[in-house]
């Protein structure tokens, strides 16, 4: 079946959401998910950018004769983008707990005794 | 010789640094013309307060960090409390700054440009 | 040596990698194994970058390509047009000179670091994440591909967050490593973004391909947008530059030497972004202008707010914003003007290059320098030090040659690189000259009320440590000596190794695309 544009235009709400989750969010821990979703987003949009219409998975074994195949190239794009993702979000949320074992608070309107 | 030129004119560090040595040498020779029985850490240095005694150096005499330049930030204190508050400190504020300067961008280079 | 030369621009990526691996295997045979081995890593990558500089200088700054791998990278197409395949790096002068910068601030950062962790743990994993930055910090400048330098860019922002929070024991230290990490990871992300449009639209990933197909149409502008303020984030112009007084101030000292070479390792991407891949196709002058409004607003703003600081690592962090200032301000005129190309143009970018590797010297001798006296005041509070000068000649001396150097006083390096920023920009538009001239200004007071707060004034009350100990004092003296040395003599170095990079980014996008996809 036929869905036009509509994964890119998920993947753009995506991104919006994780821009209204950072913006307008106060736990930390929110903060985190926010930027997970804005990685979601991305990640989403690059695999689709190699879909072909009626196309199967790039891999050479046993692969049906005169089938089209997506490309591979986002696929690995998206991987990456996955692993460097995770690392991220294991060291935001390190950061969190340290905060929370010092600040007694995870409300990012309080946690300013950096500022000027 | 050795130097960089732009479009108006030519910078010569070494000519620089020897016109330096030379106005040096000259304060130095006319420095030489002063008194010669001029004898350190006894009377003679000590500052003339109309014969009263100079006091201990108080607490507070260093003048230090903030107080350095009060009366300049004081001046210009419409723009710092203002800019000083734009730098709160809040995550939220700092990723607004940033989201308003892609808006910003964005508008300039795909509308305008 | 020439085999060495070849396949510098790779192993200058591979060896501080694979020293960030080994460090915590090898910090279990005891700490003086260990510091032997991170100084050899860090000796050979500073030689190598030597290597590859002389290579490239010698050849005038013409492109070269590496390939990882080492088959050939272009396959014919059935039309008869030739793609590059596989993972390129391509090193042309500014490549090169950015990999100078980087090895003189990393090599001075960890000899300091040798006596600045002296009696403390935690060293392995201080060296690894140290060496790591400076991988991901070669990896950026080599690349010639856009998603290899995404991933470079992301490592470099893990690298760095885990620098500045290293100290766990400090709240201050986390509250900056979140903020810091947020925003980082949040403009890579935007960055990806827009390597996937990119892709999608031209349908390759290397840049010089890229550069090829660009057409100007609404797609690669939105790319434009999505790169430029994302790489002008990472490298701190404001107004979204709140982040690096924090990231500065927080990490220890030898660390916000390499953090400044890794803003500017962002500025690098910016450029090599909007001169190599997008170039004149789409709206250079309307980007040039943009830049130079970035720039006006970062010199003024760094200077303003670091005269209010009382924290000495934030005041020098703030400075340091300032400067990426002049940097943005001589390439935003060489850009604005790209399409008439007049003379002060390639001025303007000399001056703002050069001034890359100035403020790279001058902002690691005065960190190093704020590592020392807090580290003998035992407080970083302006308010709180006095009269370090009594105890701490040398390190006193040093600091006052890295102001002024950096504030511009002749006959210090900062004086020659500003000279030309001055000039150049005072053709284009006298207003810019003035920002920047009255800001220099500023920047002297800025250090004069760090030199009064922290070293003038009557003996401290608790005598602190002394005077630094030789370990701390040899770096920043090999700081100062590149200093005066690049004071004292700007024509050679500027006509060696500032003009081929110039020259590399203002006229030599063909022979970068040419280098790849083959004429």
């Amino acid at each position: 079946m036929n869905v036009g544009n509509l994964p890119f235009i998920v993947s753009a709400l995506l991104v919006v959401l994780g821009i209204y989750t950072l913006l307008f969010k106060r736990n930390l821990i929110k903060l985190v998910i926010g930027v997970s979703l804005i990685e979601t987003g991305v990640n989403l949009f690059l695999v689709m950018l190699g879909y072909r219409s009626e196309g199967i998975a790039p891999i050479y074994t046993f692969a049906p004769a005169g089938e089209r195949m997506v490309l591979p190239t986002p696929q690995a794009l998206t991987l990456t983008s996955i692993v460097i993702g995770l690392a991220t979000t294991a060291l935001l949320l390190s950061f969190a707990v340290f905060i929370w074992r010092h600040y007694g608070t995870l409300d990012v309107h309080k946690i300013k005794e950096l500022k000027g | 010789m050795n130097g960089i030129t732009s479009g108006f004119g030519t910078w010569n560090p070494i000519a620089w640094t020897l016109l330096f040595i030379g106005i040096l040498i000259v304060a130095f020779f006319v420095r030489s013309f002063g008194r010669k029985d001029y004898k350190r850490n006894t009377g003679q240095t000590k500052a003339f307060l109309s014969g009263n005694e100079e006091p201990d150096a108080p607490a507070g005499l260093h003048v230090s960090g903030d107080n350095l330049y009060w009366g300049m930030v004081h001046g210009l204190s419409a723009y710092y409390k203002r800019v000083r508050k734009w730098h709160s400190g809040d995550l939220s504020d700092y990723v607004a700054w940033f989201i308003g300067g892609l808006a910003l961008i964005f508008v300039i280079i795909v509308w305008v440009g | 040596m020439s085999a060495l030369s070849v396949h510098a621009p790779v192993l200058l990526i591979a060896i501080p990698l694979l020293g960030a691996f080994a460090v915590p295997l090898i910090g279990k045979l005891g700490r003086g194994v260990r510091d032997v081995f991170v100084g050899l890593i860090a000796a050979f990558t500073a030689a190598l970058a030597g290597l590859l500089a002389a290579d490239v200088f010698g050849r005038g700054g013409a492109a070269s390509v590496y390939v990882l791998g080492g088959k050939p990278f272009n396959i014919p197409l059935p039309s008869g047009m030739t793609a590059p395949i596989r993972i390129l790096l391509e090193v042309d002068g500014m490549s090169a000179f950015m990999g100078l910068i980087t090895a003189l601030v990393t090599i001075t950062a960890i000899a300091f670091s040798f006596s600045y962790w002296k009696k403390r743990s935690g060293g392995n994993m201080y060296y690894s994440l140290l060496l790591l930055l400076t991988a991901g910090i070669f990896g950026m400048e080599m690349t010639g591909d856009m998603f290899n330098f995404f991933v470079f860019l992301e490592v470099t922002s893990i690298a760095a967050c885990g620098l500045i929070g290293f100290r766990v024991w400090l709240g201050r230290s986390q509250e900056a490593g979140f903020k810091v990490m947020t925003l980082y990871t949040v403009s890579g992300l935007f960055v990806l973004l827009a390597v996937g449009l990119l892709y999608g639209e031209h349908g390759g990933l290397n840049i010089a391909y890229l550069a090829h197909g660009l057409t100007g149409g609404l797609i690669d502008k939105i790319a434009l947008g999505l790169l430029l303020t994302g790489l002008a984030m990472k490298a701190g112009a404001v107004p979204m530059h709140m982040w690096a007084p924090d990231a500065y101030g927080e990490a220890p000292a030898p660390t916000s030497a390499v953090l400044v070479a890794n803003s500017q390792a962002s500025l690098y991407g910016l450029f090599r972004v909007l001169f190599t891949l997008f170039g004149i196709t789409v709206s250079a002058a309307t980007t040039g202008w943009i830049l130079i409004g970035f720039a006006l607003l970062t010199i003024f703003v760094g200077v303003t707010m670091a005269l209010v600081q009382n924290d000495i690592k934030r005041l020098i962090a703030y400075g340091a914003v300032s400067q990426i200032g002049y940097m943005l301000l001589g390439v935003g005129v060489g850009l604005a003007t790209i399409v008439a190309k007049p003379a002060y143009g390639l001025v303007a970018m000399q001056g703002g290059i050069f001034h890359m590797i100035n403020d790279a010297a001058c902002i690691g001798l005065l960190f190093l320098v704020a590592g020392a006296i807090s580290r003998a005041a035992g407080t970083r509070d302006l308010n709180k030090m006095g009269g370090l000068a009594h105890t701490m000649k040398y390190t006193s001396v040093f600091f006052v040659i890295g102001a002024f150097a950096l504030a511009g006083v002749p006959p210090f390096n900062g004086f020659a690189s500003k000279f030309l920023i001055y000039e150049a920009s005072f053709k284009l538009s006298p207003f810019l000259a003035i920002i920047a001239i009255l800001s220099s200004i500023l920047l002297l007071a800025v250090f004069v009320k760090a030199f009064q707060g922290a070293f003038l004034g009557p003996r401290p009350a608790s005598p602190g440590g002394g005077e630094a100990p030789l370990g701390m004092l040899i770096p920043m003296a090999a700081l100062t000596l590149v200093v005066i040395a690049f004071g004292l003599f700007p024509g050679f170095f500027v006509e060696r190794i500032v003009t081929p990079a110039a020259r590399a980014l203002w006229f030599g996008r063909d022979a970068y695309i040419s280098a790849i996809l083959g004429g």
